[in-house]
């Protein structure tokens, strides 16, 4: 669906800043998230996990817990259904481990109990016998030819020969002569770099409450980005028929990904299948940090040639990223979108996932790119101190813009690159004077975005109020920005609009929240539905006046006659047609099923300021400008959120956040207390810059914005502290021992 | 598990004596609320002293201030005149955990939690703090100092409760300074910290220096030698340096997920620096 | 375990819940009472989410003992607003957009609420400070400071 072709278009609702219709129940405490949530009956179910980062399951004993007074069901692997998928059967088997613990924490038996006290005395009471392997959490060691083999038989063709059983795919992505490239540079910088897995880190455990009757029909209610997904999963899993089991999204605190898959859905469906009452399950946040999904820990090199000029002559990336105990796909994206925003004659990328003893990465924000993007930025950053250019000059020297081929294949159409790089430069930021200690860092960022199914009903009301009916949890805003799209195509009012999400039996199909596709591509499915109510009501009108629909157009929120009969009739506003519509055909309603596609890439560039303590190694972030290409941002202060809180959430990565793992292979700190993600005082203000360069692929122009803010950050902090700091960086997080040794050792 | 209000500290000290099992004296539960909810322990017994008489007060005793051991670190923070006298002690205080967490976490539960790493022990333990303590056969009273003797082990005995803190009176220029390393700016465990006390002359010469520090040995640790060093100083960068010297060959941390051996031991020597620099301020010394 | 009676006064309301003796306020205000609007987050003092008013301290109720509460004096994110006359804060937080998923608003409602109430007019690092036990992973925290901000300047004006 293309953008319209009035690119001047006033609008009346978009761009304006309303209150959110979720608001006041999120200020009172009345929304219902997750863990909200009780049933009659309803017993406390409770997951059994492993304290070894690698075992056999030799045994299972459950006698002694079933017969403790108030448990009501014990299941393990067994109790599941056996998907034929690898995809279904790698989260069965991630969510009750089958024959081998994988990681520290992995499920291996889940109980349902009428307190918690006594889930937890059943818990205990549930005799494992494990037999310890040896296990491997390093990305590099993973892929030594003698390292412990995480599972046996998993690679898949694209794997090379001679490679370590614990590498699963491997991918290759550029054009151009890479040789020949490399010969016409001045200087050429070769570097390996190292990230951390970190946690998206929602504020939110996973939750969920399942009931399963003796008629095989269940209820499910939980907090995920993708109802759909968790009805699709739990019904491979549990053996449901898809309809049988309806899904009920919760409102959802956070997710940035890592809800877009099922850890105790299905065990809690097992559970209620089994004991006949409805169970509930609440992660505690130890269990999330253990046994969710974090992202994937990379290991990377990163080569380019660079002539004194500032021009990249050729670019290169090996990137290794272990995502856990189960096969992933996450390098794929890292290598496809290491040099996106660069315009290069000779580039190559190639990408190993690689298995681990640690849980299964899931989404995170960007999945992939934060990490390839800060090893390529890192070395631009480095090439410019070298050969003393200005890193933004340079950036728009190399910029992608339309028509470029980009590095993993396609022709870029109308991108915002350029765009955002002059808005940076222009910026007073840019030029402010910088004290001793201190040091400014930029990085460009880049996310492809997503379109994928998607489904929305649209009904007219009699007093012309209307109802949008979508099916993607509202994670930040959604449901405001959906509502004013609809009341701007109707041409009413955006508090005529409701919005709401539904379960799985109420509407068609949805792909997860992912991608950055909801406002994109429900926004877009959302105009259409407008647009198809619209048409049906010019219809009704044509009928009451006695003319063609054809004749009849839609303007301000009514239906006016046109052509040879302008002006015959006065309007009909969408009320006056709403209130007779029974007695012209009946209920109005517009729909829009769609596999959308044209999302448009986004690109941004953060700039911070920081200062170091020479004698500590401690960072403080001084000052931080997020420039973006939003397309169109329909709801500004989202935009903006989206931007503030993916910038966050970068530099929590890039200065505190890390998976510690011990000697043991067992996670060193599991809660908020070590797992350190940003603090209100860590921080500044976070000043934004929307730039709007309207994507082609949306009527509005609407490109998605929530994944882009991840990326830049990564590499702006490690730009930043390394020149405050006068020592190269190449590992995250820059944690103050850490930064300390280095500038020891410069 | 029994939850149990007693009526006096004599009573609650025998409750403590008699109990077989696992037992945990609850003021702030700051610390106790955390080991139940991650099941590191499963008391049979908690006993509430917060509605004892005298537990939440802040006195003047004998030139100084005795503080009750249910006294939480904001009670603490909205002292006057203890914040005049013993700024450092305070700071300690109020760096434990977040807002939320000083509106009910105590000095002595801090102390009595055992950290190696506890924000009020070294401010504490510079301030030659005297910790008042209730068995069940009477009272006795101890330096703060010999409180801890492990990582989570203290010096009590079985029955025995610490009831109130007692900071001594404070001499004319004198002050004191507490200083941690996180790497956050907030919510973390100290990864090293110093507390340092001066007493100076009317010259700002140091007549009486105590420097202590945390989180880089089992216990909290006295470092004489540092204080020494300061002692007939004006904190030039000689006395400055010898006193940074001794407190790195007092450091004999770990590594650990927090930080390493080597960080630990640099920044305390930093710590200690910048707050002797601040308590000499404070004291009204300028050098 | 034996179980607890506690009478209490939550949100001006006198109340009385049974609990087990190592059940958390938290714990009690959520699945005794039926007032959910306080949250777990972290169930150790980390994040913020289950902010309560105890006996006119902000406090985290996951680290109060539920039977602590007898005899107190109990405020929650659901007693925040008078009727249908949302409390400025609530209001401004809507206005300003200060809240993402929403999961640690009421937390941070509740702890904005109580640092104004002993500070009229702080500055932008006290009031990060103040809040820097509650996590937020959303929003940076950027627009959670200028609605606190524009909330306090307004209630100084009113």
């Amino acid at each position: 669906m293309a953008l319209d072709g009035n690119e001047k278009r006033e609008f009346k609702v978009i761009g304006q800043r309303v209150n959110r219709p979720d608001g006041i129940d999120k200020v009172t405490g009345k929304a219902l998230f997750g863990a909200d949530l009780t049933a009659p009956g309803m017993l406390t179910g409770r997951i059994l996990r492993s304290p070894h980062a690698h075992a056999r399951i030799v045994s299972i004993d459950t006698s002694a817990a079933l017969a403790m007074p108030g448990v009501k069901a014990v299941v393990t692997n067994a109790d599941l259904a056996e998907p034929q998928d690898d995809f279904f059967r790698d989260i069965k088997d991630n969510v009750l481990a089958r024959d081998k613990a994988l990681y520290d924490g992995h499920a291996v038996a889940a109980v349902a109990a009428t307190s918690r006290s006594a889930a937890r005395a059943a818990i205990r009471a549930i005799k494992v016998e494990y037999e310890q392997l040896p296990h491997v959490t390093d990305v590099d060691d993973a892929m030594k030819a003698d390292a412990p083999v995480v599972q046996a038989g998993r690679a898949d063709e694209s794997v090379p020969a001679g490679s370590s059983p614990n590498v699963t795919s491997h991918f290759e992505f550029g054009h151009g002569d890479l040789e020949a490239g490399f010969a016409k540079a001045d200087t050429i910088l070769e570097r390996s770099f190292k990230t951390a897995a970190t946690h998206q880190g929602y504020i939110e455990p996973h939750a969920c409450l399942a009931t399963l009757g003796h008629d095989g029909r269940g209820e499910l209610w939980c907090c995920t980005q993708g109802q759909y997904n968790v009805r699709t999963i739990c019904s491979q899993v549990c053996g449901i028929e898809a309809t049988q089991l309806r899904v009920t999204a919760s409102e959802i605190g956070g997710g940035f990904g890592g809800k877009t898959t099922c850890f105790i859905e299905p065990v809690a469906l097992a559970l209620a299948r089994k004991s006949g009452k409805p169970v509930k399950i609440v992660m505690s946040r130890e269990e999330v940090f253990r046994a969710s999904g974090p992202t994937v820990s990379s290991s990377s090199d990163v080569k380019i040639g660079m002539t004194k000029d500032g021009r990249i002559t050729a670019a290169q990336a090996k990137l290794r990223y272990q995502g856990g105990a189960f096969p992933c796909g996450t390098v794929e994206f890292g290598a496809q979108a290491a040099f996106a925003a660069y315009d290069l004659d000779a580039v190559q990328t190639l990408g190993w996932n690689v298995l681990t003893n640690r849980p299964k990465e899931v989404a995170y924000r960007a999945p992939g790119a934060p990490m390839a993007i800060y090893a390529v930025e890192s070395v631009v950053d480095e090439l410019c101190q070298e050969l003393g250019l200005d890193p933004l000059d340079v950036r728009l020297k190399n910029a992608a813009r339309k028509g470029t081929l980009a590095s993993y294949g396609p022709t870029f159409n109308d991108i915002g690159l350029v765009a955002t790089l002059e808005a940076a430069k222009a910026h007073p930021h840019y030029g402010a004077p910088l004290g001793e200690n201190q040091g400014r860092g930029l990085s460009c960022g880049f996310w492809f975005n997503f379109g994928g199914n998607t489904c929305v009903s649209l009904n007219i009301n009699h007093d012309g109020t209307v109802g949008v009916v979508e099916g993607n949890p509202d994670i930040g805003g959604s449901r405001a920005s959906i509502s004013m799209m609809a009341a701007e195509e109707l041409g009413i009012g955006y508090d005529k609009v409701r919005t709401v999400i539904t379960d799985t039996n109420s509407l068609g199909f949805n792909d997860v929240t992912d991608g950055s596709r909801v406002t994109f591509a429900v926004g877009l499915a959302t105009i259409e539905a407008a647009r198809a109510a619209i048409r049906e009501m010019c219809k009704r009108a044509a009928q009451i006046w006695g003319i063609d629909a054809e004749a009849v157009v839609w303007e301000d929120g009514a239906a006016k006659p046109s052509g040879p009969n302008a002006g015959d009739h006065p309007p009909m506003t969408l009320a006056e047609i709403a209130a007779v519509m029974d007695n012209t055909g009946g209920p109005i309603a517009g729909h829009h099923e769609v596999n959308a596609d044209g999302a448009g890439v986004s690109f941004g560039v953060h700039l911070v300021d920081t200062e170091v303590d020479t004698e500590t190694g401690a960072t403080k972030i001084l000052r931080y400008t997020v420039f973006q290409d939003a397309g169109k941002a329909i709801h500004p202060d989202y935009v903006e959120g989206q931007m503030q809180g993916g910038a966050v959430q970068g530099i929590g990565w890039a200065l505190n956040e890390e998976y510690i793992y011990g000697e043991d292979g067992r996670l060193q700190n599991a809660g908020f207390l070590d797992y350190r993600v940003p603090v209100a005082s860590d921080l500044p203000e976070i000043e934004t810059v929307i730039l709007e360069i309207p994507n082609p692929g949306h009527p509005y122009g609407v490109r998605g914005v929530g994944e882009t803010p991840i990326v830049p950050p990564l590499a702006a902090l490690s730009n930043a502290v390394s020149r405050a700091a006068n020592v190269r960086m190449h590992e995250l997080p820059m944690s103050p021992p850490r930064l300390l040794k280095a500038m020891s050792e410069r | 598990m029994k939850y149990v209000k007693p009526d006096s500290l004599h009573a609650a000290s025998v409750l403590l004596a008699q109990e077989t099992g696992t037992s945990r004296i609850l003021a702030g539960g700051t610390d106790v609320l955390v080991q139940l909810r991650s099941e590191m322990v499963e008391p049979d017994l908690i006993v509430d002293l917060k509605q004892l008489d005298g537990l939440r007060d802040i006195t003047a005793e004998a030139g100084g201030f005795r503080i009750g051991a249910a006294v939480s670190g904001a009670e603490m923070g909205e002292h006057a005149d203890l914040c005049a006298a013993w700024p450092g002690v305070v700071e300690g205080v109020e760096l434990i955990g977040s807002t939320q967490v000083q509106g009910r976490c105590t000095m002595v539960g801090n102390l009595c939690n055992g950290s190696p790493a506890a924000d009020s022990v070294p401010g504490m333990v510079a301030a030659n703090a005297v910790a008042r303590i209730q068995g069940p056969d009477g009272e006795r009273d101890c330096p703060v100092l010999d409180i801890p003797v492990g990582p989570g082990k203290t010096s009590l005995a079985k029955g025995e409760i610490i009831t109130s803190i007692f900071l001594p009176a404070r001499p004319a220029n004198a002050s004191d300074a507490y200083l941690r390393f996180i790497p956050r700016t907030e919510m973390d465990i100290a990864v090293s910290s110093a507390g340092v006390n001066l007493e100076l002359d009317g010259a700002g010469t140091v007549i009486g220096a105590r420097v202590a520090l945390g989180a880089v040995a089992p216990t909290v640790r006295l470092v004489k030698d540092a204080g020494a060093a300061l002692i007939g100083s004006r904190l030039d960068d000689a006395a400055i340096a010898s006193m940074v010297g001794a407190v790195e060959a007092a450091c004999s941390p770990i590594d650990d997920k927090r930080s390493t051996i080597e960080f630990r031991t640099k920044t305390a020597g930093v710590l200690a620096k910048r707050a002797a620099l601040i308590a000499y301020e404070r004291a009204g010394g300028t050098s | 375990m034996k179980n607890t009676h506690v009478t209490t006064t939550v949100n001006g309301d006198a109340v009385e819940f049974i609990c087990e003796p190592d059940e958390t306020l938290l714990d009690a205000l959520r699945n005794r009472l039926g007032l959910t609007g306080a949250k777990e987050g972290c169930g150790t003092g980390d994040c913020g989410a289950c902010s309560v008013n105890l006996n006119g301290r902000l406090v985290c109720s996951c680290l109060v003992l539920a039977a602590e509460a007898e005899g107190a004096q109990v405020e929650t994110i659901e007693g925040m607003a008078d009727g249908e006359a949302l409390h400025p804060l609530q209001r401004i937080f809507i206005e300003k957009a200060a809240l993402q998923c929403g999961i640690c608003t009421p937390g941070i409602l509740v702890a904005a609420k109580a640092l104004l109430e002993k500070n009229p007019d702080p500055s932008e690092t006290e009031i990060r400070y103040w809040l820097a036990g509650n996590l937020c992973r959303c929003t940076g925290y950027d627009k959670i400071i200028k609605a606190v901000q524009a909330a306090a300047a307004e209630m100084r004006s009113a």
